[in-house]
């Protein structure tokens, strides 16, 4: 059984240092992988047949979801109750579902409300997220059985081309699963990441990640332990499934099956995957299933099925020379390609590949793990520390809908994140008050053809003729490459309300229902996550004072320095318990009663400056604390 | 998480400020507080100043490019994945005035033209185009006009070339202009190449949509 719970009082309180351990996460499409550094080396955790992948497939039978390779094994017998490839739908509207062509692996529950895309599972209604979500928890459980104690953070890997909407649906599917994201890394920059370490490479390497669902292509500048994406490009919409698509149309119409439901087409798609892996070692392979009773068995050689993929391979070249061209580079620039996704080990990619860069790719680790290898040392960097450092991107352009439904880009792709742009609009009719702000992402002109991230909806801009109010929008887009829109009317300071309405993911209230009717503790987690949060900056404010008193504790009298310590000791007293209220109020009461001490201490520093000390010397000081 | 730029607003008494932190005093353009070793936030200085350069328009990519690095190294979230949410936010403010720093100066273009705006030639925004005279709007719209008639891939590339010679000739203008302090001819170069670069993307885009 791959799902457990633990009760609290199962788990011993860990220690510090295993409280802080930290696993990485490769949520693929087909498969997941979970690992971790122990000692130094990353390690990809396994099952007892010594099996790192587990299958992202989910099995909802009976009360407990099941995953994995035991989920995989209920398809033939419940085609309607197992889910894979959900990885597709992450931060999908209704829409974009039907868009994909050909027989859907997957019930749609129809809904009018809107926003992302929910499967019906036998007799229950489940989004994305919480399928996923149930994936992160069967490997969370896996790092946990495998330690021994409690797993709280990761680190977990998106595609590069991940848009707004699907990495918040990632992030939302892990707060689910009870886990804390330190950060989300881009596969490619994971994979670099897991290559760079061994080799201590410098120069400029191309990740060609080519996975179940989606393909990145990221061009990196790798020097001294700075891992420097320089552009990133692919298509969401393209991977693996697209080749056992093909081989199951092909299939279709050289039997003249039709009309296949949704299980069978499951059925049919899982044939073709095997064949498509045998043809992978082998020159020949048959497909074979049982559709509705009806045997089909067709074989099929490596050459015919080469010429069904080829076009599906030479979508990705064309992105590739797309980034190469964003980053202004030829292929001749690039010292060296390294192979991602499982879909890299079909021959035909591989000749493509060599042939676009001149020169073989590197494949010395296996391109299923080495995602999950990657995530892993930057979970042990973010929490140990290291001399490594990810700069990424942003991989697709964000802009507003203006008039017309012309998009006005604010960011454009392919610049380094974090980033905060702002742009400044006006209002287009007299006396408007109100406005809306449809924040979209693409690199095409027209709103229809951008994807929708959400309308914010601006209210109280003051009464003005049209337009004489300057309404400054500003996109935020953090490490993780998750976007935060704001707006301010400029003339007037007002800050005007903003109501946030993604169009493609969950809104707090459902989030907040799926916190209350999961089955794990994730909400005592979170519960805990504030206090762990609340003791952090307990801690920091009490190491400041600290330093404080003893660099100018001389100018406190006696009377000012107990009191002083008297509301340090509280909030050391306070940060030892449980409490988070009583937490917040001893920093309140300590801020309190060191103003008048801060007070001092400004006061001498600026008698200092005066009597001619340069501050320019003092300056100088410092800022060689973080000079290169 | 919304970066808030806390930019001045601390109340600046002598060029110190008040430490999140500890509350003691800061110079202003301190990285890290000298008492409690506290991440400061990124303060108003200009570009160069951020990467710890001279105001110059020639400046030597690999070092720019090295300044960048060596901030982002000490300064980047990352860094303070342990730290609480405020100081994890104050570096990503630090990271997010570093990146607009790198971005701007590592572009001729941008670089020009953020050089004009600190000397009040230009203003916020968009180019100024009372500055744009008759015969290079009528030579922009030629250009554009033999873009539109060029068929084929062969001459839209044989447009490329030409118009990114003129680029690179009008970058070393541009570097003279501004050695000679002549921002006045400086600001007209940057406005042609501006026209350039324009022509250069639509170029580009019109030959992707000839080869799709
Ligand atoms: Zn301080």
């Amino acid at each position: 059984m791959l799902l457990q719970i633990h009760e609290p009082g199962e788990t011993p309180e860990p220690h510090a240092l295993e409280r802080s351990q930290a696993i990485g996460i490769d949520l693929g499409t087909t498969n997941s992988v979970v690992a971790m550094v122990s000692g130094s080396h990353p390690e990809v955790l396994r099952d007892s047949h010594g099996e790192g992948l587990v299958p992202s497939v989910v099995a909802y039978l009976g009360e407990e979801p099941v995953v994995g390779k035991a989920a995989l094994a209920e398809l033939p017998r419940h085609p309607d109750r197992v889910i894979a490839s959900v990885k597709r739908l992450m931060g999908r509207g209704l829409g974009d579902v039907k868009r994909l062509a050909g027989a859907l692996p997957y019930e749609v529950a129809e809904n009018d409300k809107g926003g992302m895309v929910r499967l019906r599972v036998g007799d229950r209604v489940v989004s994305p997220v919480e399928i996923s979500a149930d994936i992160l928890k069967a490997l969370k459980t896996r790092a946990e059985e495998k330690l021994g104690h409690r797993v709280e953070k990761a680190v977990i890997t998106v595609p590069a081309y991940f848009d707004d909407a699907a990495r918040n649906a990632t992030k939302d599917a892990a707060r689910l699963a009870g886990l804390e994201v330190l950060r989300l890394v881009n596969e490619p920059t994971a994979a670099a990441l897991a290559y760079g370490l061994d080799s201590a490479a410098e120069g400029i390497y191309a990740v060609y990640d080519l996975g179940g669902g989606t393909f990145d292509i990221s061009l990196l500048k790798l020097q001294k332990g700075v891992f420097q994406v320089l552009a990133t490009g692919g298509d969401s919409a393209l991977g693996g499934d697209d080749f056992d698509h093909a081989l199951a149309e092909w299939a279709m119409k050289r039997t003249g099956i039709a009309g296949l439901t949704s299980g069978e087409a499951k059925i049919l798609l899982q044939a073709a995957r095997a064949a498509k892996e045998r043809l992978t070692m082998a020159p020949g392979a048959e497909l074979k299933a049982t559709i509705a009773g009806h045997e089909i068995r067709q074989s099929i050689d490596r050459g015919t099925f080469e010429v069904l993929i080829e076009p599906l391979i030479g979508r990705t070249l064309r992105a590739c020379r797309q980034v190469l061209e964003d980053a202004r580079l030829t292929a001749a620039d690039v010292k060296g390609v390294v192979l991602v996704g499982g879909s890299t080990r079909v021959p035909l990619v591989r000749a493509f590949v060599a042939d676009f860069f001149k020169q073989q790719p590197l494949a010395d680790i296996d391109p299923d793990e080495v995602v999950a290898v990657g995530a892993a040392l930057q979970a042990h960097a973010l929490t140990r520390g290291s001399d490594t450092l990810l700069l990424d991107v942003i991989p697709l352009s964000l802009g507003i809908e203006t008039m017309g439904g012309i998009v006005e880009k604010v960011i454009e792709r392919n610049t380094p994140i974090p980033v905060t742009k702002a742009q400044d609009f006006t209002t287009y009719q007299d006396g408007q008050t109100g406005m809306l702000i449809h924040a979209v992402q693409g690199e095409r002109e027209t709103v229809d053809a951008c994807r929708s991230l959400g309308r914010f909806e601006l209210t109280g801009i003051p009464s003005m003729v049209a337009g004489a109010a300057r309404i400054r929008v500003t996109f935020a887009v953090d490490a993780d490459g998750l976007l935060t829109v704001s707006a301010e009317e400029r003339t007037t300071g007002v800050k005007a309300e903003i109501a946030v309405k993604p169009s493609y993911g969950l809104s707090d209230e459902e989030m907040a229902t799926m916190l209350r009717d999961s089955l794990t503790h994730a909400r005592e987690d979170m519960e805990r996550r504030l206090l762990l949060e609340s003791r952090v900056e307990a801690e920091r404010v009490l190491l400041a004072l600290a330093a404080a008193l003893k660099a100018d504790g001389g100018l406190l009298g006696p009377a000012e320095r107990s009191e002083v310590d008297r509301a340090a000791s509280g909030l050391r007293q306070a940060v030892a318990g449980e409490d988070r209220a009583r937490i917040h109020a001893g920093m309140e009461a300590l801020d309190r009663a060191t103003h008048g001490f801060a007070q001092k201490r400004m006061d001498l520093a600026i008698q200092a400056a005066l009597k001619g000390q340069r501050l320019d010397e003092v300056e100088a000081g410092m800022a060689t604390d973080g000079a290169p | 998480m919304a970066v808030v730029q806390q930019i001045g607003g601390n109340g600046a008494n002598a060029g110190f400020v008040s430490c999140w932190a500890c509350k003691g005093p800061v110079a202003g353009r301190a990285l890290f507080c000298h008492t409690c070793g506290a991440v400061q936030p990124p303060g108003s200085v200009d570009h160069f100043a951020r990467l710890g350069l001279e105001r110059s328009f020639d400046i030597d990519h690999d070092h720019l490019e090295k300044q960048y690095l060596g901030f982002q190294r000490v300064l980047h979230p990352d860094r303070f994945a342990g730290k609480p949410a405020k100081e994890r936010a104050i570096a990503e403010s630090q990271a997010v005035a570093l990146n607009e720093a790198y971005e701007t100066l590592d572009d001729p273009l941008k670089r020009a033209q953020y050089l004009l705006r600190l000397a009040g030639i230009i203003s916020e925004g968009t180019i100024d185009k009372t500055v744009a005279d008759q015969a290079l709007l009528m030579e922009a719209m030629e250009k554009r006009e033999a873009l539109s008639e060029a068929e084929g891939v062969d001459a839209i590339e044989q447009l490329m070339v030409e118009e990114g010679k003129g680029a690179i000739e009008l970058l070393s203008v541009i570097s003279k202009a501004f050695a000679a302090d002549d921002l006045a001819a400086a600001n007209r170069a940057v406005l042609r190449l501006t026209y350039a670069r324009k022509l250069l993307e639509e170029a580009r885009l019109k030959r992707a949509a000839l080869e799709e």
